[in-house]
């Protein structure tokens, strides 16, 4: 089927089988790889990307399902000159990772998680983050992360450098 | 995991998926949220030969009044039942039962006409459901058949839906101020429930407790004839026939049904 869709701001036309999975569309056919496939069960959330701004595991969502549609990953919140995005900068400074390989799908989770609650309380961070599982940090770090990009995305939107347009982009 | 190849529809509205479902027979299932069916696709549990996605049917999302019923489109995600102020005004235990199913990126996709159909005997909603004494809507070609929740659901992952028909809305008691109590017991975050229970208005459902997310027909009786909570949550187990996993053998899934019903009718949530 002809696919047509919204990928990190760009547009994209593609042939593709019905049964190719968002997360193998986003991999091989676009070359964006940092959704990771980790368990392939819905369960790990290393595949978490946004879909029309909300967090979604693209190991169970159809290319299909999202055409027509808007799809961000890590390496779309990234800014044109290369600076990263205040949830991408907070891991780093808060070594919110170890191995990395859970990282892109927390990082898209907790954007998505501070677009629909800019405020949240570290047990709201937790349950957030439910879906999505680390096997190195036991997660304080990240935790303090998430906590510290509320922080950061609320003072430039007081400041009015950054629009709730980007952070849901 | 890739599912087996199939051929992909856009229904555009209601009557298209039918006159669609017609068509393909029994080859066909419908797609919303594919939350459930998708996982089995890709362990090849399920191989439909064409999926008909009715997501973007407008008519079969959203949330409405109607008299002393809230009417829910089937294809409404579980996101927009936990943030919706009608849901949360007129039916709390709805909103917190959805907020419960998966994570957060499971509700952003999950939708409340597919965990129903898929009728899992262990899920959120179709506990939910059966406590509220509510029913859904289906519609089929010959028109619009409402069938309570006491008489949807028949065994594990089966209902009275028929191939040809489409799980259409779903309608649930307005009822802000009604006692009501949930509770899940699960080891992990994000798993289905080693045992549930909803009780809303002197209804008890049990989740994980049978082939079918079942009624506690002796608790409800007792209360009725005005036995205390703790007495009548002992009862919780009577009439039950649950199975036992790595989670838990039946003794403790029974265990559990009389302690989680006596919190769910003290009003617990959590």
């Amino acid at each position: 089927m002809q696919l047509k869709l919204t990928v990190n701001g760009v547009v994209r036309s593609d042939e593709v089988e019905p049964r190719l999975l968002l997360v193998h569309y986003l991999r091989e056919v676009c070359g964006l790889r940092a959704a990771n496939v980790g368990c392939d069960t819905t369960s790990c959330g290393a595949c978490t990307v946004l879909l029309n701004g909300e967090s979604v595991k693209s190991c169970t969502v159809l290319a299909a399902q999202a055409n027509g549609q808007s799809v961000v990953t890590a390496e779309g919140l990234v800014s044109e000159t290369g600076e990263l995005h205040p949830v991408q900068r907070a891991f780093r400074e808060h070594h919110g990772l170890q191995c990395g390989f859970c990282t892109p799908g927390m990082v898209m989770a907790a954007t998505s998680l501070l677009a629909e609650n800019p405020h949240p309380t570290e047990q709201e961070v937790r349950e957030g983050l439910e879906g999505n599982f680390c096997r190195c940090t036991g997660y304080h770090n990240i935790v303090r992360a998430v906590l510290a990009a509320a922080d950061a995305l609320s003072a430039s939107s007081a400041s009015g450098t950054e629009s709730e347009a980007e952070v849901s982009a | 995991m890739i599912p087996a190849p199939f051929d992909y529809e856009t229904a555009d509205s209601a009557a298209h998926a039918l006159s669609m479902l017609a068509e393909y027979g029994e080859d066909a299932k419908l797609l919303a949220g594919g939350h459930s069916l998708l996982p089995m696709m890709k362990v090849r549990l399920a191989q439909p030969a064409v999926l008909i996605d009715i997501a973007r049917v407008a008519e079969l999302s959203g949330i409405r009044v109607e008299g002393d019923e809230l009417v829910i489109g089937a294809t409404t995600r579980h996101a927009e039942l936990v943030s919706s102020p009608l849901v949360k005004a007129e039916a709390p235990i709805l909103a917190h039962a959805a907020a419960q199913v998966g994570d957060p990126q499971i509700r952003h996709r999950g939708t409340i006409g597919g965990s129903l159909a898929h009728a899992d005997p262990a899920a959120d909603l179709p506990m939910t459901l059966l406590a509220l004494g509510g029913s859904v809507e289906i519609t089929g070609p010959s028109g619009v058949r409402v069938v309570g929740a006491d008489d949807f659901f028949v065994g594990p992952f089966e209902s009275v839906l028929a191939p040809g028909e489409l799980l259409s809305a779903v309608r649930v008691p307005r009822g802000g101020s009604v006692p009501w109590g949930y509770q899940k017991f699960v080891r992990r975050a994000n798993d289905w429930a080693i045992v549930g229970v909803a009780a809303y208005d002197g209804r008890v459902a049990l989740a994980s407790m049978g082939g079918t997310p079942l009624r506690a027909l002796a608790v409800e009786e007792a209360l009725r004839s005005g036995a205390p909570i703790a007495e009548a949550a002992e009862l919780a187990a009577d009439g039950t026939s649950p199975g036992y996993d790595f989670h838990a053998d039946a003794e403790y899934r029974k265990h559990l049904a009389r302690v989680l019903t006596r919190r769910a009718l003290d009003g617990r949530t959590g």
